[in-house]
């Protein structure tokens, strides 16, 4: 039983497959594991954004393509969480364009509700709905959004949950889970819309040490099966074995990118240099 | 100076694994009960004693009257006074069809007694969710409202019509009562949905509603709705009272309403709907289905607070002439047979009123337990 989204998903990828093959994309971005496709599916061009008077991002480029991993780091403030949540309009850009999956993001709904089905999102504080149970948190979206019927969608946040390893835990309120255990949860219920990209924005912050390492297992096998992900951390053994781009922010200017073993090996600006020095020097 | 026993602690470990044991006797059970609850210390223990001997003066006292010397059966006020000392209670039972149904038709009285069987079978389903057939109960509760007015105001079906002047009693705390609550529940949570929309115009008509309302006491809206109201409408339209009184009523509690339930939604994180707009749902199904039963879940107790006020304000629509339980009670005051016996006439009335608000607020308190899934 395939839901009828995932199908033409698999549909649209060999697609772009055959497209990138025959030339018609050149391909710019760096890649390490050879997973990543040619296809860009997010392209930010030029864009900047204000909250009031602050000028939070300014003139970010930026472009991802099927499948490729990117790591964004950058002090705290410097407008990380901003970006992410443009890429999926909670919030609002003012200048510039942002194109995920070939549909720009202007403030027709019709579009957005396209974006938030094929973008997934998780959040530094799980933000599971604590009146739900964690099954009831799985189904919400494929049931309401994409009106699949309850048993199927049971099946497949069971298919999910035991991805994410806590099948045993469905019946469960989230309340009563670990920290470690909300997060695999949060992202199940993501993973549960079918999404071909997944934001994360420092899911791991809000952690205990012992529990850190059973959500990035997580991410990594996600990232194992192709996923394109877009991940605000800290964690820079995570992004040393898992990006195909590190990119890094500061005062709501991308500054540097590259890929990883370049970019901790061997940073360019003195901005990266200092915060590197700040997060791997103890 | 150190004393022994922490030389010896110092730089323990435990050698072997240890059984998990019982708890200490009277720390748990009956007896742990009352020493935790009553004989805790001394303070406690004298609080017990004293609220004992107090409970005891006051049942002994008043049971005399209320029990032990009270007459159940007489003609009058005279004749009770000769039969014994206590409560005159007769006058209850000789009054108890006007108490419960004011001047509706004798012959008619079975309607709105059926009316309240059938009541309890309508908000079953609404309010416990293992009520038997639920769902195809749930039906019934959806026309409930408009059985009932068929059947209280007749007119059809060759049920002989009955005006709503003739509702009285306690019939008529019910229909305001239960009235006003359902209809108040749904629109409090339009207006406090409006008062947080991004529409400007939507946004300020719930202020400007909700501001109005909550601003006016409801005796005046109240003489609005009596008077008032027939300079608006247009010359010789028919607006019963009862109708305008019930629109009224609904509109303040929903004024309340909506701010409680206001509160509510405020204290849910924003995290909370970027959650749901994350997993693509709408603005409606993230009200429904995420923010608004948190919102609600936590607003139980303010809006109980507001239905036991509304309920008990419907004897406010005596100053316009209606009949409710104290309108009934002064009329068989005024009776020169039972001239004077305003306690025991008073004193019914209000456990009239205290059995249903507390009923009322047990149910509240058992729906805070059957929600709670926080277990931190
Ligand atoms: N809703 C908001 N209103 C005003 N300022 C905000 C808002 N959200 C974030 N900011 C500000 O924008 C800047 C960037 O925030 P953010 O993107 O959260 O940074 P980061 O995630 O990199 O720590 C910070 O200075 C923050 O104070
Ligand atoms: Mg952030």
């Amino acid at each position: 039983m395939t839901p009828p989204s995932a199908s033409k998903r698999t549909a649209r990828k060999t697609a772009a497959r055959s497209k990138a093959k025959n030339g018609v994309k050149e391909k710019t971005a760096p890649k390490r594991s050879g997973k990543a496709g040619n296809m860009s599916v997010i392209k930010i061009g030029q864009m900047n954004k204000w909250y009031g008077d602050f000028h939070v991002l300014r003139d970010i480029n930026l472009e991802v393509y099927e499948g490729e991993r990117i790591v964004i780091c950058g002090p705290s403030g410097s407008g990380k969480s901003t970006l992410i949540r443009c890429i999926n309009r909670l919030e609002v850009h003012h200048k510039g364009c942002i194109i995920v999956n070939n549909t720009e993001l202007t403030s027709d709904l019709k579009n957005l509700e396209t974006i938030r089905k094929n973008v997934g999102m998780v959040f530094q504080s799980f933000n599971l709905f604590p009146h739900l149970t964690v099954l009831e948190n799985c189904t919400l979206g494929p049931i309401w959004v994409h009106k699949m019927p309850q048993a199927e969608a049971e099946a497949l946040a069971m298919e999910y949950l035991e991805r994410v390893r806590i099948p045993e835990q469905a019946g469960k309120y989230p309340g009563q889970l670990s920290g470690g255990q909300q997060q695999r949860v949060a992202i199940a219920r993501s993973l549960c819309m079918k999404p071909n990209i997944m934001l994360f924005d420092e899911p791991t912050s809000a952690l205990d040490p012992e529990m850190i390492k059973e959500v990035l297992d997580t991410m990594i096998e996600l990232a194992e099966t192709g996923m394109t992900m877009l991940v605000v951390t800290h964690e820079m053994g995570f992004a040393n074995k898992v990006a195909d781009r590190v990119i890094f922010m500061d005062e709501g200017q991308i500054v540097e990118q590259n890929e990883p073993e370049a970019f901790f090996n061997n940073p360019q600006s003195d901005r990266t240099k200092s915060f590197l020095s700040q997060i791997l020097g103890h | 100076m150190a004393p022994q026993r922490s030389q010896s602690a110092r730089g323990y470990v435990a050698k072997v694994s240890l059984p998990a044991l019982p708890p200490p006797i009277g720390t748990s059970g009956l007896i742990g009960w009352l020493r935790q609850n009553l004989f805790y210390n001394l303070t406690n223990s004298l609080m017990t004693i004293f609220t004992v001997v107090l409970l005891w003066l006051l049942v002994s006292s008043a049971s005399g009257w209320f029990v032990i010397d009270a007459v159940m059966q007489a003609g009058s006020k005279q004749e009770c006074l000769k039969i014994d000392s206590g409560a005159c209670w007769a006058v209850i039972g000789k009054r108890i069809e006007q108490f419960m149904f004011g001047f509706y038709p004798e012959a008619e009285r079975w309607r709105p007694l059926v009316c309240f069987l059938l009541l309890f079978v309508a908000i079953g389903p609404l309010l416990l969710p293992s009520f038997p057939a639920r769902r195809q109960m749930l039906w019934f509760s959806a026309i409930y409202p408009v059985l009932t007015g068929v059947l209280l105001l007749g007119g059809a079906f060759g049920l002989p019509p009955v005006k709503t002047a003739l509702f009285g009693g306690f019939m008529l705390t019910l229909i305001v009562g239960v009235t006003g609550i359902a209809a108040s529940l749904p629109l409090g949570i339009l207006l406090a949905l409006g008062r947080q929309s991004k529409l400007l115009a939507v946004r300020t008509l719930s202020v400007m509603f909700i501001e109005f309302m909550r601003g006016v006491p409801l005796i005046t809206l109240l003489f609005v709705a009596s008077t008032m109201l027939n300079y608006f409408l247009p010359p010789g339209t028919h607006f019963d009272l009862l109708l305008r009184v019930l629109i009224m009523v609904t509109f303040f509690s929903a004024a309340y309403i909506a701010e409680v339930i206001r509160g509510g939604l405020q204290a849910i994180p924003a995290g909370q709907y970027e959650a749901a707009q994350s997993i693509g749902l709408n603005y409606w199904q993230t009200t429904r289905l995420v923010t608004l039963p948190q919102a609600l879940k936590i607003s139980i107790p303010g809006i109980v607070n507001t239905f036991i006020g509304l309920y008990k304000d419907t004897t406010l629509v005596i100053v316009i002439g209606l009949l409710d339980p104290l309108g009934i009670g002064r009329a068989a005051l005024a009776d020169a047979n039972w001239n004077g016996l305003s306690n025991e006439i008073y004193l019914f009335v209000a456990l009239f009123f205290f059995v249903s608000c507390f009923a009322m607020s047990r149910y509240s308190l058992w729906l805070e337990k059957r929600l709670a899934t926080e277990h931190r």
